[in-house]
């Protein structure tokens, strides 16, 4: 028994600057607020939902069970299960998969996929010897024990250690590996800085028409996105010293997404579960791929996408020319310009295992409502940040439309998906 | 708070307060609690009709005390109400029968009491309209003279109405829900309603829209028609969405985000609903600003913003959903409520935007209930007084008091008792009341 799994809809919180108008806000408060402007939007207060699939991936251990904890925060019923997953910065659309194949298996007839990150949240641990120390002195059997364990305890062991983004195998950052992409496909200043005006001009463009009304919940009295800059300009972002690649590198702070805050959910449910609620159905997840590349041994980190793409669009027997809307991730402005050379490269392509080139689209089918860059990447949410949004957009380019999510992850993952307006 | 604030609500500060004669104000009676006293059922000329009411209410009354020249007549025992059927009263002699029953009752009512006099609208000859308006001045000045919370009512009854249509009238008066509504007269008619009781939760099943329902009065509201059974959709301006969303899921309602003041406005409060397979039985148009200035300085932006929200934004909405083809919209037998203001039909000072607006609404609901009385909906509206919201806090301390204080209660409402009111007009039983513009004001010493 298959089913289609449709979303219905979404709510996120503003996002915001790490350390800015939600520093005291932790992922628990901002994924509670973000399911609860969802239940809102949709009449949900002490509904049972399927299941809710969450993540971070900035978490603190006592975390453990953040998804479920912000469920009983929340106004559904305290019945309905939920469960963390985390795929780095796919984990809002891997969730999202997740949910959609539960529905379309029948296991469970509606689900609420979401993500929620925090910077200003991100846990801080103590050094390996500590730890080791006070397992040593837990486990002491004599109070003389305990104390020669505990003396050993030295200043140096109470220094915390902050979360780094560096990549384990290589040292390097996500910006110092998408540097050496952005030498290696030839991708210029002026081109990044396009990229990331344009996302800004397009993202206040929706503001100011109405279309995040029904997608966003204010939080903590911040009205709208908090890093848009609607006055930003290709002219203003050149002169934005370089932040990777060294003096003469290309990716600026204005051209690379900023450390972000906030929390993004989408409602997701069977056709028949939603008409018998009376909810609108905006498109149907069609399908997903993930794919990972080998960047320890010297591929693009941020290109993962490219052959999960691939994959995806041969087994569904479409090329990317067949979408009429295009999300892929602003990461780095330089991550979507790769992407893109990367799609119309047949040799990289093949490389990958394909069997040729995946094609061009027309720029104006991409991130129309601007993205990362613009709206912020608090790492977990923005999967389902793109989900309804995207989904709001094809349903209103009318059933049939097609959309395409492409989202690069830390340790050289992709994740993609298909969604379609029904 | 201010130093003097906390010293006036000090013990020492309420002592000295009450030695000067600033005495703490009545608790008042509120929600679906009826008087502890007995109800005292009296009648002038013989009219049937407050008995018959009372019957369907279930509630048991009692003969009423009559002065009849006796020194301080009374009742000896504190009694809840009088209701006093005056329907048959015509002439200006019969209006000392009423003065001997006030007199023993206002002597002896208790503490949130009600006396509720049902009269006929002015019609006939001189002397029976003379009377009519002549009762009017009685309940006004009742209204004054009573103490400890009680309040007075003078209902017109139009001769097409039965007991049936009056049943939610006399309940809502009765009851607590009518605590901040004192020294007003309004009218009902006939409308055919069933002779049955009043309906615990009125509202069971049907979609009412809140506008403003993310705090405030208009948060009151949408948790006040909750309790009467009405599914709440609540709408407030996008920014406001935080607590607009607490809201909805208190109240276990949808939390829709739209600036009223949008071409498409109607349009989308309609989508929203007809989503949901459902079409709107009421709309409270709660929502509502100030942009307070003397009228030297008030400019064309104040002007204009004022207008559009509290006044221009509802009528464009109104007409959206009244239009016979739109799924989603307001339903034959619907409600429509406007917020006016106590402001807009007294006047107030630095507020000519705002009194226009109010007035307006009062002005919008006398204009639209007869073209809309064929498709039986009801257009009505509250004029709220001196109401204790986080935005009146504001007000300075020794001002707010004297605001407060301003009325025959002697202290602000609440915002249940507008939510209240607005529950009664939209009770599906309340279809005999359109056109009207019913004050929760305590009888404040300004305006009409």
């Amino acid at each position: 028994m298959t089913h289609n799994a449709v979303v219905i809809g979404g709510n996120r919180t503003p996002f915001a600057k790490a350390g800015g108008p939600y520093a005291e806000a932790s992922n628990h408060d901002l994924l509670t607020a973000a399911l609860d402007g969802l239940i809102a939007r949709f009449g949900l207060a002490g509904e049972r939902i399927g299941e809710v699939a969450g993540g971070a991936v900035l978490k603190h251990s006592k975390d453990f069970n953040l998804t479920r904890e912000a469920v009983l925060s929340s106004a559904l019923a305290p019945s309905t299960p939920a469960c963390d997953l985390q795929q780095a910065c796919g984990t809002g659309l891997e969730t999202t998969i997740y949910i959609a194949n539960k529905i379309r298996l029948g296991q469970i007839d509606s689900g609420i996929s979401a993500g929620v990150d925090s910077t200003s949240d991100a846990p801080i641990v103590v050094s390996d010897s500590l730890r080791r120390t006070l397992l040593k002195a837990n486990a002491a059997r004599s109070a003389a024990d305990r104390v020669k364990a505990l003396a050993k305890i030295r200043p140096s062991h109470l220094k915390p250690q902050a979360p780094s983004v560096a990549e384990p195998r290589t040292g390097l950052s996500m910006g110092e590996h998408q540097a050496l992409t952005t030498e290696r496909w030839g991708i210029t200043r002026e081109a990044q800085d396009e990229i990331a005006a344009a996302s800004h001009h397009k993202l206040a463009a929706a503001w100011a028409d109405g279309f995040f009304d029904d997608l966003v919940t204010p939080y903590l009295g911040v009205p709208r996105d908090a890093i848009l800059r609607p006055d930003t300009s290709v002219e203003k972002l050149a002169s934005l010293r370089p932040a990777f690649g060294g003096p003469r590198g290309s990716m600026t702070a204005g051209n690379s997404t900023a450390l972000s805050d906030g929390a993004a959910t989408a409602l997701l449910a069977s056709e028949e579960w939603a008409a018998e609620h009376h909810l609108p159905v905006l498109a149907k997840v069609v399908d997903a791929e993930v794919a990972a590349v080998d960047h320890p041994g010297g591929d693009d980190l941020l290109l993962g996408p490219v052959a999960a793409a691939g994959r995806m669009l041969a087994r569904q027997g479409l090329s990317v020319a067949d979408f009429d809307l295009v999300e892929i991730h602003e990461a780095f402005a330089s991550t979507v310009l790769a992407t893109l050379k990367a799609w119309d490269d047949e040799d990289y392509c093949r490389g990958l295992g394909l069997d040729g080139k995946l094609g061009t689209i027309d720029p104006s089918r991409l991130n129309v409502t601007g993205s990362s860059l613009a709206v912020g990447h608090p790492f977990a949410a923005t999967g389902a940040r793109i989900v309804p949004t995207l989904a709001k957009l094809l349903h209103a380019k009318g059933p049939g439309s097609k959309g395409l999510i492409s989202m690069c992850a830390a340790g050289g993952q992709g994740v993609v998906a298909i969604l379609e307006a029904v | 708070m201010g130093a003097l604030e906390k010293l006036y609500y000090s013990p020492a500060g309420k002592a000295i307060a009450g030695k000067a004669g600033l005495k703490e104000p009545p608790r008042l009676r509120r929600g679906r609690e009826w008087p502890q006293g007995p109800i005292v059922l009296a009648s002038i000329g013989g009219g049937e009709l407050a008995a018959e009411t009372m019957r369907l209410l279930g509630r048991s009354t009692e003969a009423p005390v009559v002065d009849e020249g006796a020194d301080a007549p009374g009742y000896g025992s504190r009694i809840g109400a009088l209701v006093v059927d005056a329907t048959e009263a015509t002439s200006i002699a019969q209006l000392e029968e009423l003065r001997a029953l006030l007199r023993p009752a206002v002597r002896s009512i208790e503490r949130s009491g009600r006396i509720v006099v049902l009269a006929r609208p002015a019609a006939g000859d001189w002397e029976s309209r003379t009377v009519s308006r002549a009762l009017d001045g009685i309940n006004r000045t009742v209204g004054k003279e009573l103490r400890g919370g009680a309040t007075a009512t003078l209902l017109y009854v139009d001769p097409s109405a039965r007991a049936g249509d009056l049943v939610s009238t006399l309940g809502f008066v009765l009851q607590g829900r009518a605590a901040f509504v004192d020294g007003q007269a309004w009218t009902v008619a006939g409308a055919d309603q069933p002779a049955e009781s009043l309906q615990a939760r009125p509202l069971d099943g049907r979609v009412v829209v809140v506008t403003g329902a993310a705090r405030g009065i208009g948060a009151e509201i949408a948790r006040t028609l909750a309790r009467d059974g009405a599914s709440i959709v609540a709408v407030d301006i996008p920014p406001a969405g935080e607590s607009l969303a607490a809201i909805a899921n208190e109240v276990g309602g949808t939390a829709l985000q739209l600036d009223i003041t949008a071409d498409d406005a109607g349009r989308r409060l309609a989508e929203h609903v007809a989503q949901r397979g459902e079409s709107i039985y009421g709309i409270v148009h709660n929502a509502g600003i100030t942009r307070d200035k003397m009228l030297v300085n008030t400019d064309a932006a104040r002007w204009a913003s004022v207008l559009d929200v509290n006044l221009a934004a509802q009528m464009r909405i109104n007409e959206v959903l009244l239009s016979a083809d739109i799924p989603g919209g307001i339903a034959d037998g619907g409600r429509i409520v406007g917020v006016a203001s106590t402001s807009g039909l007294a006047g107030n000072k630095g507020q000519t935007n705002y009194a226009a607006s109010k007035a307006g609404v009062a002005g919008l609901v006398t204009a639209m209930a007869p073209d809309l009385a064929a498709r039986d909906i009801t257009v009505n509206a509250v004029a709220p007084g001196f109401i204790q919201t986080e935005m009146t806090q504001k007000i300075p301390f020794v001002q707010r008091e004297v605001f407060l204080r301003s009325n025959s209660l002697s202290q602000g409402g609440l915002p249940v008792d507008v939510a209240e009111t607005i529950g009664y007009l939209l009770d599906p039983r309340s279809q005999g009341l359109t056109g009207q513009v019913i004050r929760v004001c305590g009888q404040n010493l300004v305006g009409a």
